[in-house]
């Protein structure tokens, strides 16, 4: 099995795709013959065209409404927002075209959009953020986060194939920093959480940037504990069942988010289980976040508000203690 | 390259047009208007609910249109476009169903009003954010031109429309990538209870050129002018030619919605427009020709009379049906073809 960066996964499955369906079609801004932002579509025009590889004009509501009407005349279309932030220009066609067509008029809008989010390299308020939890509210969107490789393989081709709108959630810190072995070809990865590490003391649960951090911060064994890391992959459809079924056997919850605090997944995974884990748990639910603040700048600034492995250690030795 | 052309000669549309072609035009405006008419009825009964909003005195902007569509040309229509669903075939019955919220209307009371678009038929229902739909309608055309296909994209929006963000993006990425779609501006002098006048400084038909493309303007109240827009722009679409704007200009007779006493627009207004009304043209027209305006007009008021008693014969919505079908579980199936009446595509 090869081994490949989380960014080359993103690649070799957008190829795959290309090459497997030709209703399969790449749009965003400087995809082509720049080959994008971070890269991700390098070479692509060289045997794709600029047909199926297309620049399209900056535009993002354009981006999304345009490829909404390509699906529903049978096209694939997989769109990059050059930043998830930007997704903000494209929502109204998203949530309020795309996301309601199925549920109004029983038309599928199999509609994929890239997003490339996260913060870690003093991106600033605008290139850093986390919109996911903005799609996890709006019916009709299924969103994903992959932290693996693999992953970011499988769940690109699992989305693709999908007949829904799928905001795929792609982290800009991961994608060279994380490598691993990727099966080569099409496969798909379910819209399920995986137990990235297990353990009966304590759950971490997290997604996408977050689930690294989790590992980091109990690799050294947390003073001889055992704590499971749960790593979402899917947040549309949540996973209810991994996570109750975490929360049953370690008893103990801490949940993690890169995103802003308020109202972000991690909060939904906290009523979860305050509704239907409750009878589990040994301790309250503890969640790290980001405080509800824009992503700042200057290094010391975006470092005191992005969660990192000491915050999550120590939410971990307190929780333990309890 | 692009230019602003001049309202089409009145009879150009005569070549293309049969008397039975006519007599459609003419038959889809009198449905549409009398389906609004009885619609209003009922919702003065309390069987509509919500808001009704109609297209009266508008009905030439979708019929003349949509007439010149194709079967597998696609259509994105707003809600003051009645006659293009009919032209297309949703059939009364399911239009006064749609209305009434009931499981037999288009989208089955999960949407009101016009917000429909039968699939099956070729149409996607518009959202209320006007005008999101001439970016699907640009996408479809992309779509088309990628693959090499001989069909174009239709979509209609308002003279509000054109200060909105979509309507500049969509007339951009059009003109860009050169596409085969039909924007058709409703110029109804109204946006709610805002005049152009607050809407745009230059007349927006203008706009085309400056996106790179041919910009129209044409009497909105003469069906069979829109028409001859509509095909000659599809004739352009069709060629590799590009995108068109066609500025139908017209006038909202009636209130935004029901409950809209229209109290800023000016009587006299109103009054001069009333004496441009579409079917009465379109009667004098065909009458001219020895058409049997009373047969028809009956007709049309039988379809309709049954339709209603259809409609409200017809059940409402289960409402353990209410959270289903927010994904679609199976395979993704595009859009349909739909009704081309036209004698041209016999």
């Amino acid at each position: 099995m090869p081994t490949l960066t989380y960014l080359q996964a993103i690649s070799s499955a957008l190829r795959d795709e290309l090459r497997a369906d030709e209703r399969v079609l790449l749009m965003g801004e400087d995809i082509g013959v720049f080959g994008g932002a971070f890269k991700v579509t390098d070479g692509f025009v060289e045997e794709f065209g600029t047909d199926r590889v297309m620049d399209t004009p900056l535009a993002e509501s354009g981006i999304i409404g345009t490829a909404v009407g390509a699906a529903v005349v049978g096209m694939r279309p997989v769109c990059e927002m050059q930043f998830s932030d930007f997704i903000s220009c494209g929502f109204d066609q998203l949530v309020n075209v795309a996301g309601k067509m199925h549920y109004r008029q029983g038309l599928a809008v199999p509609i994929t959009v890239r997003l490339p989010s996260g913060g870690g390299f003093s991106g600033g308020p605008f290139h850093s953020q986390n919109p996911e939890a903005w799609f996890m509210h709006s019916p009709g969107i299924k969103v994903v986060a992959p932290s693996t490789a693999e992953d970011a393989k499988g769940l690109l081709h699992a989305a693709i194939h999908d007949p829904n709108p799928v905001c795929y959630m792609e982290h800009k810190h991961l994608y060279r920093r994380v490598k691993g072995e990727v099966p080569s070809g099409v496969f798909e990865t379910p819209f399920k959480a995986r137990v990235a590490q297990p353990g009966s003391d304590l759950v971490v649960i997290a997604y996408g940037a977050m689930v690294p951090v989790a590992l980091e911060a109990v690799s050294d064994g947390l003073d001889g504990a055992s704590v499971e890391v749960l790593d979402l992959r899917s947040l549309v459809p949540l996973d209810e069942e991994a996570i109750l079924d975490s929360v049953e056997r370690c008893s103990k919850v801490v949940i993690l988010d890169e995103a802003n605090a308020t109202c972000a997944a991690g909060a939904q995974v906290a009523a979860l289980i305050a509704e239907k884990g409750f009878e589990s748990l040994d301790g309250p639910v503890v969640r790290v976040a980001t405080p509800d603040v824009p992503i700042p700048f200057s290094p010391p600034l975006e470092a005191a508000v992005l969660p990192g492995v000491d915050r999550v250690r120590e939410a971990c030795r307190e929780l333990l203690a309890y | 390259m692009a230019t602003h052309m001049a309202e089409p000669a009145a009879d150009a549309a005569a070549e293309y047009l049969t008397a039975e072609d006519r007599i459609w035009l003419l038959r889809a405006m009198l449905l549409m208007r009398g389906l609004e008419e009885r619609a209003m009825s009922l919702y003065r009964q309390g069987r509509v609910p919500g808001s009704f909003y109609d297209g009266y005195g508008q009905e030439a902007v979708s019929a003349g249109a949509a007439f010149a569509m194709g079967p597998e040309d696609r259509l994105c229509i707003l809600h003051r476009d009645l006659a293009a669903h009919l032209i297309r075939g949703v059939t009364p019955s399911r239009i006064l169903s749609q209305y009434m919220g009931r499981a037999a209307g288009i989208t089955h009371g999960r949407d009101g009003n016009v917000h429909f678009g039968d699939r099956n038929l070729g149409c996607v229902g518009m959202v209320s954010m006007l005008p999101d739909m001439m970016l699907v309608a640009t996408g479809m055309a992309m779509a088309f031109k990628l693959r090499g296909e001989r069909r174009c994209a239709m979509t209609w929006f308002g003279d509000g429309s054109t200060s909105r963000g979509d309507f500049h993006e969509a007339m951009n990425w059009a003109g860009v990538q050169k596409l085969p779609v039909i924007f058709v501006l409703e110029n109804n002098q109204y946006a709610y209870s805002t005049p152009v006048d607050k809407q745009y400084a230059v007349d927006p038909v203008e706009r085309a050129a400056a996106y790179g493309f041919v910009g129209v303007t044409v009497d909105g109240n003469d069906v069979e002018a829109m028409f001859e827009a509509a095909r000659a722009a599809r004739e352009r679409a069709l060629s590799g030619d590009g995108p068109t704007l066609i500025e139908a200009v017209t006038m909202r007779m009636h209130g935004h919605a029901a409950h809209d006493d229209m109290k800023y627009v000016p009587k006299e207004q109103v009054e001069e427009w009333r004496k441009r009304d579409p079917i009465e043209r379109q009667e004098a027209l065909l009458r001219s020709l020895g058409v049997d305006i009373d047969e028809l007009r009956a007709s049309v008021k039988a379809l309709i009379d049954a339709a209603a008693e259809e409609a409200l014969a017809g059940p409402m919505p289960d409402p353990a049906t209410a959270v289903d079908g927010v994904f679609c579980e199976g395979e993704a199936e595009p859009l349909g073809d739909g009704q081309a009446p036209w004698s041209g595509f016999h």
